[in-house]
């Protein structure tokens, strides 16, 4: 919202007092005021009134006049000008020769073989309309070579407030509202509105009016007729033009002046077309066509006001194009009201449409502001058009009304809040400036919150605080620690395990970790042959391919895994992030937090990276937990993994993950020569395992003894099978490994080293036999026979 | 006898001398010292000779020994030493300076500043807490003040389930679980509540360079019974020059948020231009970085917490747009981009 500061100091005395800081002081303590300010007419110097004594035709030029004019000096001045619309008597703004318009400064130029003094200007040439089609008219009672910044507020200091700052202060929606914040700051008083005393018209007819539906507050109204200006006052235009609005025609200018002063938005309708004002909703949905020319949908939720069951304005939005003013109205209806904001803001929604009034009406006005808004602009009507009449009295219906919001709290509660030393005088005389009535009684305050914060922005004794210390200022704060005991901190354990692995994969594997989205890419899933599987999906996605919520971290990997294939010839990543298996019973999301590992060699075999991203988990589950992995075989549970080689990664007993090769066909999409491989692991699941003791062992000082047993396996035996035979051989066996193998379609061979030792004695060779022995009868038991 | 000591000494130099192998030089000690060596032999023929002759050639022959096992060893040491100068200058110099190979890994840049705030937050005794992703409408909203109408509900800027729950919007999304989880301690036993939550945050809306519908935050809460605004100033100042590591000077504005009274926009002075204005800052000298506030006494209340009794602060810091003011990423949709190109840059710079 632009906001004038001339405007402003209608209501405040500013008089001494460094604009720019106070506009800055208004930014820490009110509202965030755009960096950019307008220094409107700053470059704008020595324009003066002048008179055109004569026009002649150019004789080169089908456009140009030649002029003589009276700026007040004791010669005419010549100058050739193009405008259409000069004519001999009329009076406009002249730039003599020294003048500044913006960057040019005005000296004598040839056009067209004659010589100007000067330029006669047109409104948008000077910087206070943007109208440029002809030269700037001005009124025959004033004086030639009066300085037009004399006669007109061209000077001004412009500045913008970003509205999202407003979204919880209806009373700043208008000059008279930002005013009393100014006034606050400056520490100056604010001065009543101006407006007419609305009981001298007790005695004429009332409006049929009738609101018939809850969602319309207030409705105020007035008639009136006999309006004979169209042009609205030029310092009236010059601040519409600089808060940003269009010109109209004077009653539309007054309507919108009002609404910028006040923030009360008003409508006016030619009374022949709206005699009984019904405020209501229809039943069913229809079109109605806005002032603006555009059919719009209006269903049953839309607030309208009707000329009995006509339609002639959607409420608080905008009217209707039937019951606009025209040139041959004679006497009209004011409407000044308050509806419903939620019902407004959400109708606004519906119909894609928002507007200068609909922006204020979300923000919950004030219904008190009506009346005084319509005795303001009979005010401001009959400074300007003598000849209006009033005729109609007031008609207003107060059908919802604000509960009155009263707050007590004692000095203490400022103190504790604060946390610094505002005395009693300053708190008083603070919330008195911004209209709170105020008692102090023995350092308890009790505060009537003004109508205009009270529709929702102040209900608390918090709220009181923010009006205290923001016209106190931050700045002005001294700023302190806190005083609170010390106790410790445990750390959350799946975000430390966390931590830990992203340590291991980074420092120690070399991995990468990316970020993904928490929702499956369908498209570019099916790209890699992957189907994503059906899963809860969102509600409103603006996007299908987004529309699903990812049950895996996987399949997005593989895809992040295709896009960074020519990265390098060997890499991998990891994330760890959330994905969601279904809904519970009570169909809320199960949630889960995954650590999902890929890697990518186009170096190394398939079985090679299978192994090292099996070893990478038993390392993580080692450095967490002091605790062994174990794999058990498994069937795939997801079409992009490999029918054989996947498998379950199990910690005391439960799956808390799974591992596997990826499918060829997905594989191939993906590179089609690479390695590529995968596992998920549950990082909850994970956190939560019990970590293993640390158990010292003595080192023994016997000297150990090893023992070779080269095996040949039956075909589908596994090592766990073949583990089975010395895993109760005595505590003398202190570890085994596997130190050869050799793989062939018909023989699987392996090699175990069995390492003995005691911490008792040295051993002797007929005990480890005897222990031997027994492991070979059992191996054989199981088909395993000695090579 | 004397004469054969004599030419043995002889001959045992000449020969030392002239031997450039270690395997030679222990032929000649056995055939001088050895079982059957000539200076053995010597000594062995010493018991056929007189009383006297014993004693001084005896003598003699035992010199002869100590001397041919001293020139023996010193040689074997030098042979040694030549051996190892052979083999220093046999190997070539190697190129040092040629590239390094790290084959490092990479840290996502949010964990990197997840971790450098994390770590500030505990060193105040603050909780680290972890959330989910998706809640519900009473967490994301009704407990946090947001009523039913609220334009933040709207469908536009929220991405709804099909059951009901949403993708949290704002990590205050944990606010009423932390307030509940740590109300107990904090009324029972006097502990304050101190507790940061980072998360994922995700707004449905298009993306560009400076938009993303998934993001990352930080939320801190702090509740005891006198938490102040002036606490509130000192501890974001605190905080802020901690992790921008210089110190940072704050200013608050006014700022409205429901579930903060009085709540605030915070602006730092420009990283940049310290304050003086330049094009990164829009020549303001200030640049807005996080909201916070007082806690809304409805959401203290709805935590289970007395309003009239404890006070506390919130603040919300954004970790994507700190990675990316860190790191001068200019695209924020780099960050989810998983290009390695673009995020294999990123290590612990701790």
């Amino acid at each position: 919202m632009l906001l004038s500061m001339n405007w402003i100091q209608d209501f405040v005395d500013l008089e001494g007092i460094d604009k720019l800081e106070l506009i800055h002081r208004f930014s820490l303590s009110t509202a965030e005021v755009e960096n950019e300010i307008f220094f409107k007419g700053a470059d704008i110097s020595g324009i003066v009134v002048a008179e055109i004594k004569s026009v002649e035709e150019h004789p080169n030029s089908k456009k140009l006049h030649l002029l003589k004019v009276d700026a007040g000096q004791e010669e005419l001045i010549d100058v050739v000008c193009g405008a259409p619309n000069v004519k001999v008597g009329m009076k406009t703004a002249f730039a003599a020769v020294g003048a500044q318009l913006g960057d040019i400064t005005i000296a004598p130029r040839e056009l067209a073989g004659f010589t100007s003094y000067g330029m006669c200007c047109s409104e948008s040439e000077i910087g206070i309309s943007d109208d440029h089609s002809g030269i700037m008219e001005i009124s025959d009672d004033i004086e030639n070579g009066t300085d037009l910044k004399k006669i007109y507020e061209i000077d001004d200091i412009v500045f913008e407030v970003d509205n999202k700052s407003l979204t919880n202060r209806p009373d700043l929606w208008g000059h008279y509202g930002i005013a009393r914040e100014i006034a606050s700051l400056a520490g100056r008083q604010l001065k009543p509105l101006e407006t007419e005393d609305l009981s001298a018209y007790d005695g004429l007819p009332k409006v049929d009016m009738k609101i018939e539906d809850p969602l319309c507050q207030r409705y105020s109204c007035l008639q009136f007729e006999n309006i004979k200006r169209s042009i609205s006052p030029v310092n009236m235009r010059i601040r519409l033009f600089y808060c940003g609005m269009r010109k109209i025609n004077f009653l539309a200018d007054l309507t919108n002046y009002l609404m910028l002063e006040m923030g009360q938005p008003m409508h006016a309708f030619d009374s022949r077309k709206v005699g009984k004002i019904r405020i209501k909703r229809f039943d069913h949905p229809f079109v109605f066509r806005t002032l603006d020319g555009v059919d719009r949908n209006i269903d049953e939720d839309t607030l309208m006001i009707c000329n009995e069951d006509t339609p002639v304005a959607i409420a608080g939005i905008m009217g209707g194009l039937d019951s606009e003013i025209v040139d041959d109205t004679t006497t009209l209806t004011l409407e000044s009201a308050t509806f419903n904001a939620v019902s407004i803001r959400k109708s606004t929604v519906r119909l894609s449409h928002r507007t200068d009034a609909s922006i204020r009406y979300e923000k919950c006005l004030d219904p008190e502001m009506t009346v005084t808004a319509v005795a303001r602009f009979v005010k401001l009507l009959k400074t300007y058009d003598v000849n209006a009449r009033v005729v109609s009295s007031l008609t207003d219906e107060y059908a919802f009304k604000y509960d009155k919001v009263a707050l007590s709290f004692d000095k203490a509660f400022v103190d504790r809040y604060t946390g610094i030393e505002i005395d009693n005088d300053t708190i008083v005389k603070t919330l008195k400036s911004l209209g709170f009535g105020v008692k102090l009684e023995d350092n308890a305050f009790t505060v009537d919150v003004p109508s205009w914060r009270a529709t929702k922005d102040i209900t608390l004794k918090a709220d009181i605080i923010e009006e205290i210390t923001r016209i106190y200022g931050y700045d002005n704060f001294q700023i302190n620690t806190t005083r609170s005991p010390l106790y410790p901190v445990r750390a959350d354990i799946v975000k430390s395990c966390e931590d830990k692995i992203k340590d291991i994969l980074v420092k120690r594997y070399s991995l990468h970790e990316l970020h993904s989205y928490v929702w499956a890419y369908t498209d570019e899933l099916k790209a890699i042959g992957i189907n994503a599987e059906d899963n809860i999906k969102l509600a409103n996605a603006t996007n299908p391919n987004i529309e699903t919520i990812r049950n895996s971290i996987i399949p997005t990997q593989l895809c992040q895994i295709k896009t960074n294939s020519s990265y390098a010839p060997d890499f991998g990543i990891f994330e760890i992030g959330r994905v969601v298996c279904g809904v519970d019973e009570n169909n809320l999301c199960v949630e889960k937090k995954k650590l999902a590992i890929t890697l990518f060699s186009k170096t190394k075999d398939i079985k090679t990276l299978y192994f090292e991203l099996r070893d990478m988990l038993a390392v993580i589950s080692e450095d967490l937990k002091n605790k062994e992995l174990s794999f058990s075989m498994s069937q795939p549970s997801h079409g992009y993994e490999h029918p054989i080689n996947c498998c379950n990664v199990m910690m005391d007993g439960k799956c808390i993950g799974e591992m596997a090769i990826v499918h060829p066909t997905v594989g191939k999409k993906i590179d089609k020569k690479a390695s590529i491989v995968f596992a998920e692991i549950d990082v909850n699941d994970l956190a939560h395992i019990e970590n293993a003791e640390i158990v010292y062992n003595e080192p023994s000082k016997f000297p150990p003894m090893d023992y070779d047993l080269s095996l040949e396996l039956p075909n589908g035996m596994l090592y766990e099978n073949l583990a089975v035979c010395w895993k109760d051989a005595g505590d003398i066996l202190k570890n085994t490994r596997i130190i050869d193998t050799y793989d062939s379609r018909e023989l699987h061979s392996i090699t175990v080293r069995f390492e003995f030792s005691s911490n008792e004695r040295t051993l002797s060779s007929s005990e480890v036999q005897t222990v031997m022995d027994g492991i070979i009868s059992r191996l054989n038991d199981i088909g395993v026979k000695l090579r | 006898m004397k004469d054969q000591i004599i030419n043995l000494k002889g001959e045992l130099d000449s020969k030392i001398e002239g031997i450039a192998d270690l395997i030679e030089l222990d032929k000649i000690r056995v055939a001088y010292l050895g079982k059957k060596g000539s200076i053995t032999q010597l000594l062995k023929g010493m018991k056929d000779l007189s009383h006297e002759e014993r004693k001084t050639l005896g003598a003699e022959v035992n010199k002869l020994k100590t001397y041919a096992a001293e020139k023996i060893d010193a040689r074997i040491e030098q042979l040694k030493l030549a051996e190892i100068e052979r083999e220093i200058s046999s190997m070539p110099k190697f190129d040092v300076t040629t590239p390094t190979n790290t084959d490092r890994g990479s840290y996502h840049p949010i964990t990197l500043v997840q971790r450098q705030c994390e770590a500030i937050f505990k060193s105040m005794g603050f909780a680290v807490e972890d959330y989910s992703e998706i809640v519900t409408d009473y967490e994301c909203f009704e407990s946090l003040n947001i009523p039913k109408h609220h334009p933040a509900r709207d469908m536009q800027d929220t991405y709804y389930l099909e059951n009901g729950q949403l993708l949290k919007s704002q990590t205050s999304a944990a606010q009423n679980a932390i307030l509940k989880k740590y109300g107990r301690a904090l009324i029972e036993n006097d502990v304050p509540i101190k507790a940061i939550f980072p998360g994922r945050c995700f707004r449905n809306e298009a993306t560009d360079a400076c938009h993303e519908n998934t993001f990352f935050q930080m939320e801190g809460v702090m509740v005891d019974k006198d938490i102040s605004i002036s606490n509130l100033i000192f501890f974001m100042k605190t905080m802020l020059s901690e992790v921008f590591r210089r110190d940072i000077k704050v200013r608050l504005r006014p700022g409205f948020f429901p579930f903060v009274e009085p709540g605030f926009e915070l602006d730092i002075s420009c990283l940049i231009c310290g304050g003086d204005g330049c094009p990164s800052c829009k020549h303001s000298g200030w640049l807005e970085l996080c909201p916070c506030g007082m806690i809304h006494p409805n959401v203290l209340k709805e935590g289970g917490i007395d309003p009239e009794k404890y006070t506390g602060f919130a603040f919300g810091l954004g970790l994507t747009r700190l990675a990316m003011m860190k790191y001068g990423i200019k695209d924020i949709r780099d960050l989810n981009s998983g290009s390695l190109k673009a995020l294999s840059q990123f290590a612990d710079d701790e």
